[in-house]
């Protein structure tokens, strides 16, 4: 196992820790926003950070499956593992079809189309109120466990979303690093090299598209059993364009951006409100900030800020320190 | 007579209502060292970008070994064994050396699409890449990041991504491009060292080089062959000339 691993797992275990630390749910619950909202980011920085295909449509996946989940396990009579499935599989398929819509274009094409599918299923969830309830959305969704797994206890589910995000961080870690990984960078950079040396950029790029809706899914899916409750306002432009905040905040193409980035928004989002009533004013202002000091992100900024005071220790320092698109 | 290694009949290719590639008829032996000879605009490159797939004609045919090309996607037809170069380089930059050429020789692998193991750890495919990084002269530079190296450098190396698909037709746009004195010797060196029963060929203005390496030219003046022969015939015919130098 590499070094690298190590500052995740510290921060797993840091935030694995707080219900110990912590006596009210406050901060637990928190923290398991920020772990959910960090899952749904990983799965987008496929697409923006290593595809190169900038999505403003990713709340669709978690939609879906949180709305597929508390439809099956409320009103469908499903057991919540069985609905869970099912949701993930409806989610999956239906983002298959998606992509031979999406996958048609890049660029700013790709960002209209991907907020075109995104608002036709925010649009169904609103306007289908016999179904998806409309503005009130479905409430009452059961989350799975029993007394060996007592998930409607704040730090058990805590735990649940931390295994997942650990999953994911280790999945899309391999796979950054795995040939198709580098293969999709490749597609980013110079689609026309990797066809002519055999590659098949749609296929790549279809990969990437299901990588982000599993893990979107994944996201979803502990959503809707976090809150009990999903609306279409989680399927929102806003929505989808905090997931892309929180990437590009954080750090396109790098492992722990997305992390951060999600970090980032969920305390803001939560601790600020507290103390300020216009806490999207000072939200705002952090990402001015944060793109005039580091346009590339926090973690790129910060490996440059290391390597830059680095020069400065007098114990010979490498001759070259690449500047890193990637984390691998 | 044997079968040609590429074999283009009647191609033409409209840009609305620019024709870039008008009734090009070419027949290249295996093993052939073919030259393409032309102004600027004579639809040199769209003639390579015709062949390689980039582009869809809007009449012709090209066949590879007897195998018809036009309707099949880019990476088809490299799996037929056709490789070709940029004229303006193509590179991953944020790669290193090393990994650009095995990322070009992965392409026609199975192991593509695996999503586990890293790519780093594959050390045969790393063996093979130092391989052709040590005929074009690379395999000293093969760990620094393309973004770091000298524009000669990334010459040879847009050469070896071709070879990395160990083409058995290779295409070859401008491989001297903005090269010095000595760099165009080494890459001179390479194109002679070419296996020989790879057929190649090459866009270049350098003539000394051009002529040296090819055996048979055409010369292509508004999208159309002007004429096409061997090197004595082609250097002296007239058109030649008028071609170049305008009547």
């Amino acid at each position: 196992m590499s070094p690298r691993i190590l500052p995740f797992i510290m921060v797993l275990a840091a935030m694995a820790m707080v219900p110990l630390v912590s006596t009210s749910p406050f901060y637990v619950n928190l923290t398991s926003q920020v772990a959910i909202a960090a899952i749904g980011a990983l799965g987008l920085n496929v697409l923006v950070g290593h595809a190169g295909l900038n999505s403003l449509g990713f709340a669709v996946f978690p939609g879906l499956t949180a709305y597929l989940v508390a439809w099956l396990s409320t009103v469908g009579g499903f057991d919540p593992v069985p609905a869970a499935l099912l949701a993930i599989g409806g989610t999956l398929a239906a983002s298959m079809l998606f992509a031979l819509v999406a996958l048609r274009t890049t660029g700013l094409g790709f960002v209209m189309i991907t907020m075109a599918l995104c608002q036709i299923v925010w649009g169904a969830a609103y306007r289908w109120t016999s179904v998806t309830g409309g503005d009130n959305g479905l409430s009452g969704v059961p989350r799975p466990g029993g007394a060996v797994l007592p998930l409607e206890r704040p730090e058990w589910f805590l735990w649940l979303c931390l295994c997942v995000l650990a999953l994911a961080l280790l999945q899309l870690g391999r796979f950054f690093d795995s040939p198709l990984g580098v293969a999709l960078r490749g597609t980013r950079d110079q689609p026309r090299r990797m066809s002519a040396v055999g590659y098949d950029v749609w296929r790549i790029r279809f990969v990437a598209w299901m990588l982000a809706a599993g893990w979107g899914a994944a996201a979803g899916l502990l959503y809707a059993w976090y809150h009990q409750f999903v609306s279409p306002h989680m399927m929102a432009v806003t929505a989808s364009a905090e997931v892309l905040l929180m990437v590009v905040a954080g750090g396109a193409g790098t492992l722990a951006g997305p992390l951060i980035g999600a970090a980032l928004v969920v305390l803001l989002k939560n601790l600020a409100s507290i103390w300020i009533d216009r806490w999207m004013m000072l939200l705002g202002v952090t990402f001015v900030v944060i793109v005039l000091l580091m346009p590339d992100g926090i973690v790129p900024g910060l490996g440059r800020l290391t390597a830059w005071l680095r020069r400065f220790r007098p114990a010979p320092a490498p001759a070259l320190v690449p500047r890193e698109r990637t984390d691998g | 007579m044997a079968e040609p290694a590429l074999h283009i009949a009647g191609l033409s290719k409209q840009f609305g209502g620019l024709p870039a590639v008008s009734d090009v008829s070419l027949a290249i032996m295996p093993g052939e060292r073919h030259l393409l000879l032309g102004p600027n605009g004579a639809g040199k490159t769209t003639l390579f970008n015709l062949i390689c797939g980039d582009l869809a004609p809007t009449l012709g045919s090209i066949r590879l070994f007897g195998a018809e090309l036009v309707g099949l996607p880019p990476r088809k037809r490299t799996a037929f064994g056709l490789a070709r170069t940029y004229q303006i380089l193509t590179l991953f930059p944020h790669e290193t050396i090393c990994r650009n050429v095995m990322l070009a020789l992965n392409g026609l692998k199975a192991g593509k699409w695996g999503t586990w193991r890293a790519f780093e750890a594959n050390r045969a495919l790393r063996a093979e890449a130092m391989a052709i990084l040590d005929r074009v002269r690379l395999a000293d530079l093969a760990d620094r990041p393309v973004s770091q190296t000298a524009y000669g450098d990334r010459r040879r190396l847009e050469i070896a991504m071709a070879l990395a698909l160990s083409p058995r037709v290779l295409l070859l746009d401008e491989p001297l491009a903005g090269l010095s004195r000595d760099e165009r010797v080494t890459v001179q060196d390479l194109l002679a060292n070419l296996p020989p029963d790879v057929t190649v060929v090459l866009i270049e203005h350098d003539m000394d080089v051009a002529l040296a390496f090819a055996e048979r030219i055409t010369l292509l003046h508004h999208g159309r062959v002007v004429a096409t022969g061997s090197r004595a015939e082609i250097a002296a015919d007239p058109r030649t000339r008028e071609v170049y130098l305008g009547a």
